[in-house]
């Protein structure tokens, strides 16, 4: 009975061995794990047979930014192969992009990435617009590269203020909210909300910029780089802020590449790759900006290359401020912009048309097309296929932060695990967009 | 390696075709593997986006060059040239009774995620995936939602501590 059940531990070693190779990926099933996480005992001396065991880490954890929930392989506090498993935001959004017209779809993109929706509007929009082949007013386009810079900034303050957060300074979490709520609150001037906004739709913007929103832009500019500098007293120079980022999480910018990862993840290795200056979409090309780059790839540079990038987006936002040209904020193709409410009373095709773009939606030509933005996570990409029909036929968004998440086991390997929580805070995914 | 790259050069053309200004390849399953390794060769560094799409319901498409047979699934990859600055996209046809095609995992290792949502939401096989499993939906889960024959909400939401009457 005895030799049986050391026999049978023996060959479950075996296996143990097997699993696990030198990779850093754990790659098993929930089942599988959950076998491998009871510690085998020597069942003569009662001795522990194997120091490693699997922990779970979330999918409620507050460091796990939402619900990333983490399959960890640990001896004592090491952390050696480890598993993110997602899907638990999971809500078919790609699914339901099938059965919205093309001018409902922004609605359903912009709830993917929740920190900076205006960049999954703008994608789709972009898209949509290829496919249509419609060019979009001058001043449109401004006013869309004006809100995604500011998208920016704001996506970039709350990845600061969970990120201080995450690393015990939790001061810097109140400080980044609130510089973010600034931003907020001119996105609710503009667009009526402070987050998921529809402004961006296939032919324009939603509305125009309000009166005075010189002033508004100008208030931002005053307050928000002061309060950066105070960041860089509150952290740069702080120990233990340091200690917990400098050298943690490495990545080669090979490395990078070959996982895919795109976005401040990837610069902070070094490399030099920004869509904004490399595919230049919008007006990009008419404004004087830098690629932030890192030099170590670790988790400190991450956070700086990001800091960094908020005092170019407003750089890029200041420049807005004086070129911004006069003119009309949306297509005026009657097929694919709804006429204006005045119009409606005292024009029958005007009426058809509001009639038809709200019913039925307007069609779009049979082709598939690939459009790209640089989000503050990376490239994002929305791909779309239409078979002619006011609907896509299919609609799929390329998440920098689905991408991203797989340097997780990479970042953390051999590290303990209170550098886990520092490198998940590093590469600032948010669930929504992962999930989908 | 280069017995890959000889075939790739033996062998006929890859048909290519553009849509909207974007360069799209169209290789057969067999060429699929070696086009993309000779693409990343050439310099193609980054395999950004891996998708398919369910042509079930749209099977007249116009957009394939000649020579190529539509198939109801298509497996769509696109790659990045950063030092060129290009992109190209391929588009593989894969047929219904048999979903399956080679894994891009030993060339660009950040498939992988890309690889199991498509396995996960189409039901496509990646020959050769370290990792071949579901990923945004449970471990048990039937059917793949994204294909074009899984009608929106056709599968009734069950939550494990509901009871069946109220």
């Amino acid at each position: 009975m005895v030799d049986e059940a050391v026999g049978a531990m023996d060959m479950g070693s075996d296996e143990r061995v097997r699993r696990r190779d030198r990779s850093a990926v754990l790659r098993m099933t929930e089942v599988e794990a959950a076998e491998l996480a009871i510690t085998p005992r020597n069942p003569i001396t009662g001795e522990v047979a194997d120091e490693r065991m699997i922990l779970n880490m979330g999918p409620a954890h507050p460091s796990t930014h939402g619900v990333l929930r983490l399959l960890l392989e640990m001896e004592g506090e090491t952390v050696l192969r480890s598993k993110p498993i997602i899907g638990y935001l999971h809500t078919g959004m790609e699914k339901t992009g099938e059965n919205l017209t093309f001018l409902q779809g922004p609605t359903n993109v912009t709830r993917m990435d929740y920190a900076s929706p205006l960049f999954s509007e703008l994608v789709f929009s972009l898209a949509t617009e290829q496919l249509l082949g419609i060019e979009v007013p001058t001043r449109a386009t401004w006013i869309r590269m004006l809100m995604c810079e500011l998208n920016r900034v704001s996506s970039h303050l709350l990845f600061q203020a969970t990120n201080g957060m995450d690393l015990g300074a939790v001061s810097m979490m109140i400080y980044g909210w609130r510089e973010r709520e600034e931003v907020l609150r001119f996105f609710e001037k503009v667009t009526g909300l402070r987050m998921n906004h529809n402004y961006i739709r296939p032919g324009g913007v939603a509305a125009d910029l309000p009166d005075g929103w010189q002033d508004d832009i100008r208030h931002l500019l005053e307050i928000i780089p002061p309060r950066l500098d105070e960041y860089e007293i509150l952290l740069n120079n702080q120990p233990i802020f340091r200690a917990r980022l400098q050298g943690v999480g490495v990545l080669e910018p090979a490395e990078a590449l070959a996982l895919s990862v795109t976005g401040p993840i990837l610069r902070a290795t070094g490399y030099d790759w920004d869509l904004r200056r490399d595919e230049p979409y919008l007006a990009y090309d008419q404004v004087d900006f830098d690629v932030v780059v890192g030099t170590c790839g670790d988790s400190f540079d991450r956070y700086a290359v990001r800091l960094e990038e908020i005092r170019q987006s407003l750089h890029i936002v200041e420049q807005i401020l004086d070129l911004m040209p006069d003119g009309d904020y949306r297509t005026q193709d009657k097929k694919v912009t709804p006429p204006p409410r005045a119009r409606i009373d005292e024009s029958m095709e005007a009426l058809i048309h509001h009639f038809k773009i709200f019913t039925e939606g307007f069609h779009v030509p049979e082709g598939e097309v690939y459009a790209a933005v640089e989000s503050p996570r990376g490239e994002l990409g929305c791909y779309i296929v239409s078979d002619g029909g006011p609907k896509p036929y299919r609609m799929h968004i390329r998440g920098p932060s689905f991408a991203n998440l797989q340097t997780l086991p990479h970042l953390m390997h051999g590290r303990l695990i209170a550098d886990a929580v520092a490198v998940i805070s590093s590469v600032d995914p948010i669930m929504g967009e992962v999930d989908r | 390696m280069s017995d890959t790259e000889a075939t790739v050069e033996e062998a006929a053309p890859v048909p290519a075709s553009t849509s909207c200004g974007q360069s799209v390849l169209h290789p057969g399953r067999d060429a699929y593997l070696g086009t993309v390794e000779s693409l990343r060769n050439e310099g193609y560094c980054s395999a950004i986006d891996l998708t398919v799409v369910d042509y079930l319901t749209h099977p007249g498409r116009t957009d394939l060059p000649e020579g190529i047979e539509p198939e109801r699934f298509e497996v769509v990859v696109g790659l990045i040239d950063h030092a060129r600055r290009t992109r190209i996209r391929l588009r593989v046809q894969v047929p219904a009774d048999d979903p399956t095609v080679p894994s891009l995992f030993d060339l660009f290792p950040g498939t992988e995620a890309m690889e199991r949502e498509a396995f996960d939401l189409f039901g496509v096989s990646f020959e050769g995936h370290p990792d071949h499993s579901r990923i945004l939906l449970p471990e048990d889960w039937v059917g793949h939602p994204l294909r074009k024959d899984e009608g929106i909400g056709a599968i009734p939401v069950q939550f494990k501590a509901a009871s069946e009457r109220r």
